[in-house]
């Protein structure tokens, strides 16, 4: 790969890493101001290392829903990932150790990253950047988030719960673009995660849009 | 053992085993064409999902205004193959303007 190619992905992954690492801090600054010991964000973004399922159990805690509850509810909202894993496995390469660590690395945003290039050598390429980048500015903005408390504000005033969606879009969309049966499984499953959203635990709805895939039968050139 | 790093280390140990998932089957089960089509649709479906999910709601209910809002934004200069930092930025520029402005 030239190295112009991977300073592009290096320049278009740390965009994602810097919004990443202020909602990270956003995560520490909430757990330790809910009353939580520093240690318990930073260790459990260390280990568990999934946003949205930190953010969930940590919710849960406390909302004084009590560590079952709160496991559990993070557990929902990963299994997408198994699905994720599936789909980067072979990017992974073939060392036990690369595959060990890789599987660690699966988030949305890596994913979505290196599924959005082009060719084998990129998408690999985009995985780890992405992975082991976001892995670090998570962690660092979990660190420094859960150490200054409440002193950043409220995060929702700098409209970074819009940049996520609109990450997912701008990676989705060449994808979309391609296949008219991907585009028709993906709107079909995104309007039944939404129709359920308001009856079901979060989690549950992603999950739903995988039915989605019926329309994907049909084998009619594009 | 105390109750909340049990409960990090259930989670932490359940979200390693759905990630192992792809690692551990990838080579030793052949998977035909046709699945590994779907295996590919399937990550692009949820990923559509999470976004639709991620941009309309928050806890179960509507979001409010601001935040589609700017992502519809993002997804327009998405469209019109505008650079990723341009999307990302624009998407949470006009959320954060919308907010500023009293938009919910």
């Amino acid at each position: 790969m030239r190295t112009a190619e991977r300073t592009a992905l290096v320049r278009d992954s740390a965009l994602v890493w810097l919004a990443s690492g202020v909602v990270g801090v956003s995560f520490g600054a909430i757990s330790v101001t809910g009353g939580l010991p520093v240690w318990v964000p930073v260790v459990m973004s260390l280990l568990v290392y999934a946003g949205s399922a930190q953010f969930s159990a940590v919710g849960v805690l406390l909302a004084g829903g009590g560590p079952v509850a709160a496991a559990a509810t993070g557990l929902l909202l990963n299994t997408r990932t198994a699905a994720f894993s599936l789909a980067v496995a072979d990017l992974l390469g073939r060392g036990r150790l690369a595959r060990l660590l890789g599987a660690h690395l699966v988030t949305d945003e890596t994913v979505a990253f290196a599924l959005a290039q082009p060719d084998p050598a990129r998408r690999r390429a985009a995985f780890w950047i992405s992975g082991l980048g976001l892995f670090a500015v998570w962690n660092l903005g979990v660190l420094a988030g859960a150490l200054a408390g409440g002193a950043l504000g409220d995060t929702a005033t700098y409209g970074l719960d819009a940049a996520f969606p609109a990450v997912l879009v701008a990676l989705v969309l060449p994808a979309l673009r391609d296949s008219p049966a991907t585009r028709r499984s993906a709107l079909l499953g995104a309007a039944l995660a939404l129709a359920v959203t308001p009856a079901v635990p979060a989690g549950v709805p992603v999950l739903v849009a995988l039915a989605g895939l019926v329309l994907h039968g049909d084998r009619r050139p594009a | 053992m105390n109750a909340t790093v049990a409960m990090i280390l259930a989670l932490a140990v359940g979200t390693y085993a759905l990630r192992l998932v792809g690692p551990v089957l990838h080579g030793r089960v052949e998977l035909p064409p046709r699945v590994q089509e779907l295996l590919s649709a399937g990550a692009v479906v949820l990923l559509v999902a999470l976004l639709a999910t991620g941009a309309l709601t928050e806890g179960g209910g509507f979001a409010g205004w601001a935040r589609p809002a700017g992502v519809l934004v993002g997804a327009v200069l998405a469209w019109r193959r505008a650079p990723f930092v341009v999307v990302v930025l624009g998407a949470a520029a006009v959320t954060a303007v919308l907010r500023a402005a009293g938009v919910a």
